[in-house]
């Protein structure tokens, strides 16, 4: 039986498991918006803009693991997606996004909402589509969500022509997947496994660094027994935070940029580093030629591609995460070292440098600082919240201040550093996980990027929980200002800030209000309260306040200066630039 | 260092963009390329010159290899190989000259495609020092038109080059 390209690509979605897509309708996907319009078991979520569709299926896609679903019309709508799929492409997360296009007989004409939405997205999708066959459509879904769960998980994007979904065919869904040219590697080689189980055994003072790949690939529990046997201390990059619990006695803490000063001190003191699931970011290894200068590194990546891009690496593992470190517990089991003993010194190090530089900020009773914002949000959620966030200091507080025992805890726009990604991604999450608590820890301008999606949480009853760091400045810039740039701050006050309470009420949502420490909990508490609808809470925060420890860009990850030393280290800042 | 990397690919609309973006993405000139179809006719080869540091030709090979449509890289820095280009050089030379020239054409095993009342046309294939060698000896005729095709190349039999 014949059906139509439309029904066709819907009975895919429900063939891979789909129930929720994030999208937008548009003209040319009329066809699919007109066959969601009976569906029971596929939901569309309307969103309010089309980055805010494709941010929620990444949060969507981050929190549960599976793979986000978003849909949009051509021209515009595809490419206001665009930030969302690069967002996407650079912290490895599964979605699969379908455009809309023209009808193939006017592709190349510069129809009405005409955009080459393949060519744009080539370089920020792991691989994409024009289907100009309705034949080849159940095949090319198909591929597409085997492509973007797969291997280093990554973005792929579908271009639909309205004459693909608009026709008819019979729908047959390819058995399975052949794609001679795409065979990810899982398993490690064993003989390197070997090797670097003796490089553990050897080792005197390792670290692990762990990212984002312990958590794509499900491998927090391995990563654990690992740190746990070998008795090694675990740092995490922004990306792999959760991916080992935060208050564990090994754990560091992040690294890199604001990372935590024992983690940098113990990364740069090391002399082997275990990259797990990590691409050695330019925020992590600060200057690389100083970077981790006596370690030996062992990289663990399923992507060859990560190997060797930033830094040296004496020995590489490709494979996948879960499976490589299954392999390494057993190899370093048979190294039979008296591991207590062997790390006591090292350990003992690392404690001192913990008690010596703690993350600290200077508490104040008449104006709240954003750090006990975080802090507080921590206490009241009990450390179980999802937290997303926005991108700059509300971002680095949230990394900083709030200790991530589990996976898919924390979501932010690592790579990308895309601003206006937090609460779209709450959303997503809320929607994927109904019953759990979700916040989003924003700044004053981030909030403002996406602002439109309170409808999409407010008609959806979605309890997401927004913090707002309200300082009055695109913070994360004016810090730079002020220690860079003589403190010219161009651009970066916010004159005009909307009353975000009385916006939140606007859109039917509710908005709260703390201005003093002492109104900061009972704000939290009120908050939580609320279960049918999302809830702003502008909280006024102290505009002077800066994140640290901080690493000047360019620096070794060990240069860092501090709250107190700000000044002092006047001099040091000048050098360095 | 020079680079000739062969990339064995799927025959389909926009591999060649998603292969060139590679390069202009890190912004990396293409110094030649050529494609064509293999025996299978959903196969098709390109083969690509270009110049950089070990370091970034490695990246650049590993994100080749990741792509969907790229079914195998081969870098010819790492393999004993043969390589080949054409040319076809349109020359105007004077009557004195003729023969001379028809004389260098022949040592450079070239042949006559084309000859006109005032011009010919000669088409030479050879490696990149052959080709260049002919081109500066016949400058001085006169060199009317001129077009060269990017370099294939081919690994030798069993011999593994030396390290």
């Amino acid at each position: 039986m014949k059906i139509s390209g439309a029904e066709i690509l819907i009975e895919c979605l429900k063939k891979e498991g789909v129930k929720h897509i994030f999208g937008y309708p548009g003209g040319v996907v009329l066809n699919i918006f007109d066959t969601l319009y009976d569906e029971k078991d596929v939901e569309l979520i309307l969103a309010r803009h089309e980055q805010g569709a494709i941010h929620a299926a990444d949060g969507y896609a981050r929190v549960s693991g599976k793979v986000g679903v978003a849909i949009v019309t051509s021209g515009p709508g595809a490419t206001n997606t665009v930030t969302g799929i690069a967002t996407a492409s650079m912290d490895s997360i599964p979605l699969v996004v379908f455009s809309g296009q023209v009808p193939t007989m006017l592709i190349g004409n510069d129809a009405f909402q005409e955009a080459d939405i393949v060519g744009i997205t080539r370089p920020c999708t792991k691989h994409n589509y024009l289907v100009k066959d309705i034949k080849d459509l159940a095949k090319t879904v198909r591929e597409a969500f085997h492509i973007a769960s797969t291997g280093r998980p990554g973005p792929v994007l579908i271009d639909l022509p309205k004459d693909v979904t608009a026709g008819m065919a019979d729908f047959k869904w390819p058995a399975e997947v052949k794609l001679r040219s795409y065979n990810p590697t899982y398993q490690g080689n064993k003989w390197m496994i070997k090797q670097a189980a003796q490089m553990i055994a050897k080792a005197k003072k390792p670290v692990i660094m762990a990212g984002g790949g312990v958590i794509l690939s499900g491998a927090s529990k391995e990563l654990k027994g690992l740190a746990e046997t070998a008795r090694i201390p675990v740092t995490m990059t922004l990306m792999g935070l959760g991916g080992f619990p935060g208050t564990h006695k090994l754990s560091l803490g992040m690294l890199g940029m604001h990372g935590t000063y024992y983690a940098n001190k113990s990364v740069q003191d090391s002399d082997l580093l275990i990259g797990i699931g990590v691409r050695f970011d330019d925020r992590v290894t600060g200057k690389t030629s100083a970077f981790a200068p006596d370690a030996k590194i062992i990289h663990i990546d399923i992507d060859p591609t990560s190997i060797r891009k930033n830094v040296r690496v004496d020995l590489p593992v490709v494979g996948d995460v879960k499976n490589v470190l299954k392999d390494m517990i057993k190899a370093v089991k048979e190294q039979k070292a008296q591991w207590d003993a062997v790390r006591s010194a090292w350990l003992k190090q690392i404690d001192y440098w913990k008690d010596e530089k703690p993350l600290s900020y200077n508490l104040n009773k008449k104006i709240i600082k954003p750090e006990f914002v975080v802090e507080k949000i921590y206490e009241v959620s009990k450390g179980e919240a999802i937290i997303c966030t926005e991108v700059g200091q509300n971002q680095m507080w949230a990394a900083q201040f709030y200790k991530y025992d589990k996976p898919r805890q924390l979501l932010t726009s690592g790579g990308l550093g895309t601003m206006g990604y937090g609460f779209p991604a709450a959303i997503g999450a809320q929607i994927a996980c109904p019953g759990k608590l979700v916040f989003d820890i924003a700044g004053d301008g981030s909030i403002q990027m996406n602002i439109q999606e309170l409808a999409t949480a407010v008609i959806n009853k979605l309890p997401v929980k927004v913090a707002i760091l309200n300082n009055g400045y695109l913070g994360m810039v004016r810090q730079w200002q002020e220690l860079f740039f003589r403190e010219r701050y161009s651009h970066t006050k916010l004159d005009v800030i909307p009353d975000f309470v009385k916006v939140a009420e606007a859109y039917g949502a509710v908005g709260l209000r703390a201005e003093k420490p002492d109104e900061v909990v009972p704000v939290l508490r009120e908050a939580l309260k609320i279960k049918d609808k999302p809830v702003f809470m502008d909280f006024v925060v102290d505009w002077k306040e800066k994140v640290f420890p901080m690493v000047p860009a360019g620096a070794a990850i060990d240069e860092m200066i501090f709250e107190e030393e700000e000044k002092r280290s006047e001099k040091k800042l000048k050098a360095v630039k | 260092m020079r680079h000739t990397i062969s990339i064995l690919v799927e025959n389909k609309f926009g591999v060649l963009s998603r292969v060139s973006g590679l390069f202009s993405g890190r912004g990396f000139n293409i110094e030649s390329l050529s494609v064509g179809e293999t025996i299978d006719p959903a196969i098709s080869l390109m083969t690509i010159v270009t110049s950089g540091d070990d370091r970034i030709v490695e990246q650049i090979t590993k994100q080749l290899n990741k792509l969907i449509d790229i079914i195998k890289v081969v870098d010819y820095m790492e393999v004993d190989h043969v390589e080949r280009e054409m040319v076809l050089i349109k020359v105007a030379p004077k009557k004195n000259d003729k023969t001379e020239f028809l004389k260098l054409a022949e040592i450079f095993r070239g042949r006559i495609v084309d000859s006109g009342t005032t011009t010919f046309t000669v088409e030479i294939t050879g490696d990149e020092k052959k080709i260049d060698a002919f081109i500066e000896l016949i400058k001085p005729f006169g060199i009317k038109e001129f077009v060269r095709t990017g370099k294939v190349a081919i690994a030798r039999e069993g011999v593994k080059k030396p390290k």
